[in-house]
């Protein structure tokens, strides 16, 4: 014989558990901030993302202040790295993909401003039916057999990247019933050390499913949630062709009270 | 100083953008001095984790972290990957957990400083994970002297067999499974 409490708590978890969640860790975080300074990242450590509950670390962080550190320093990329197709998504099969095509560019920088130059920037994304081309992708949305969703590119003397490629839907996951994500790209970025690598993703402007999402709601600072909005840009457009999109990217890094010791 | 950009986790989809063939082949082909660096990486539940993906930077053999472009390289007629021409040492590797949670890694022993950083990244995890891998044999240093006993074990590599190291990385755990991890500030 099942009892209720049993049915209660095998029922599969839906929207409103989800946000009450994020609403109460949004709150415990306003509450701790008073006066401190927002947090920068997404906790590790953030139920309503159900993955996360495994795979966060539960010993406190062993904090480094070496000027010798070998993170200090980093892998380093070339021409050879990158074909110039690669940073053209629409152009990487023999047809051209169904979708938006758009443009997403702006600067790779760090903390001080100073542009990261010649450094490896890649990304992936889901088709515009929000398919990826991923075999443990089972949304049922039509794959495009034009459209793989894979760029990469190395930044310019001033930091700059460039993408063409065409605007990813937004798709179905299994974190709680009636999950879905908000449209967005993959970005995987390198600094000039290691201590900058950063993986993140970028969203479109004004879309409807932010407050419903986790793993966007995991950042409790509303400022910090919009640094990963892009926005529309009418300038970036180009007539007949494709609209544009521009997004910075900072990466964070080490302080610079203790790197600047190591160089001087 | 301007505010960084949030971290976002990988996700489960990253399989067909960031991996790349010879990712884990470091060490410049058939090299004598040539070492493999393998294990597993587990969840908090002990379960290994098969879409992990870790990448790994170090000094070379002789202590320079200038490091090399050509981690990556490709064939600019048909954009399909060439992988690492053979001769450099790029100081860079890249490999994600197989079905079973196991990575390799080959590659040659750093010079001073001797261990080989490690970055995290997963599905689940919303912001990536630095560790660093020592050798037995160089398991001394700043940091390690920092730990306690328990502690700085996680962080040093177990000899198998001739040039094969066993370094399993536990992602979450008590404090003698869970692997140290590093805040860089």
């Amino acid at each position: 014989m099942t009892t209720s409490i049993e049915r209660v708590s095998a029922a599969p978890l839906g929207q409103a558990d989800i946000d009450r969640e994020m609403a109460e860790l949004r709150r415990t975080a306003d509450a701790a901030g008073n006066g401190a300074p927002a947090p920068l990242h997404p906790s590790r450590d953030y139920p309503p993302y159900r993955s996360s509950v495994l795979r966060h670390p539960k010993q406190p962080l062993v904090v480094v202040r070496d000027p010798e550190a070998v993170e200090l320093t980093g892998p380093v990329f070339g021409v050879t790295d990158v074909t110039d197709l690669d940073s053209d998504l629409t152009r990487q099969h023999v047809g051209e993909p169904l979708g938006e095509r758009i443009t997403v560019t702006g600067r790779v920088l760090d903390r001080q401003g100073r542009p990261v130059r010649g450094q490896l920037v890649e990304i992936w994304q889901a088709n515009a039916s929000g398919r990826y081309a991923h075999q443990r992708d089972q949304h049922p949305a039509p794959l495009d057999p034009n459209f793989t969703g894979v760029g990469r590119c190395l930044t310019d003397d001033e930091g700059r990247y460039h993408f063409t490629t065409i605007k990813p839907g937004p798709y179905p996951w299994r974190n709680h019933l009636n999950a879905w994500r908000p449209a967005h790209i993959h970005f995987s970025l390198f600094g000039t050390a290691f201590t900058q690598r950063l993986v993140t993703q970028m969203y479109f402007p004004g879309d409807p499913l932010f407050s419903f999402d986790p793993i966007y709601q995991s950042i409790t600072d509303e400022r910090a949630r919009e640094r990963l909005i892009a926005t529309y840009d009418h300038d970036q457009s180009s007539p007949e062709w494709s609209l544009g999109y521009r997004w910075d990217i900072v990466l964070d890094g080490p302080a610079a009270t203790w790197i600047e010791e190591g160089r001087s | 100083m301007t505010a960084p950009t949030p971290s976002q986790t990988v996700g489960p989809f990253y399989g067909y953008a960031l991996p790349f063939p010879g990712g884990g082949d470091v060490a410049p082909a058939g090299h004598p001095d040539t070492i493999t660096v393998h294990g597993y990486v587990y969840d908090g539940a002990g379960q290994p984790i098969p879409d992990s993906l870790l990448e790994f930077w170090q000094a070379g053999p002789d202590g320079s972290t200038a490091g090399a472009p050509g981690s990556l390289r490709r064939d600019p007629v048909t954009g399909a990957v060439l992988g690492r021409n053979g001769v450099d040492f790029t100081g860079f590797g890249r490999v994600p957990t197989d079905a079973d949670g196991h990575y390799a890694l080959r590659t040659l022993p750093p010079g001073t400083p001797g261990y080989l950083s490690v970055c995290v990244f997963a599905r689940g995890l919303l912001h990536h994970l630095f560790t660093r891998i020592y050798l037995p044999e160089s398991a001394e240093d700043q940091l390690l002297a920092s730990l306690e006993p328990r502690r700085r074990a996680t962080l040093i590599a177990r000899p198998e067999r001739d040039r094969v190291y066993r370094f399993d990385i536990r992602v979450q755990g008590g404090p003698e499974e869970e692997t140290v991890f590093l805040d860089f500030g």
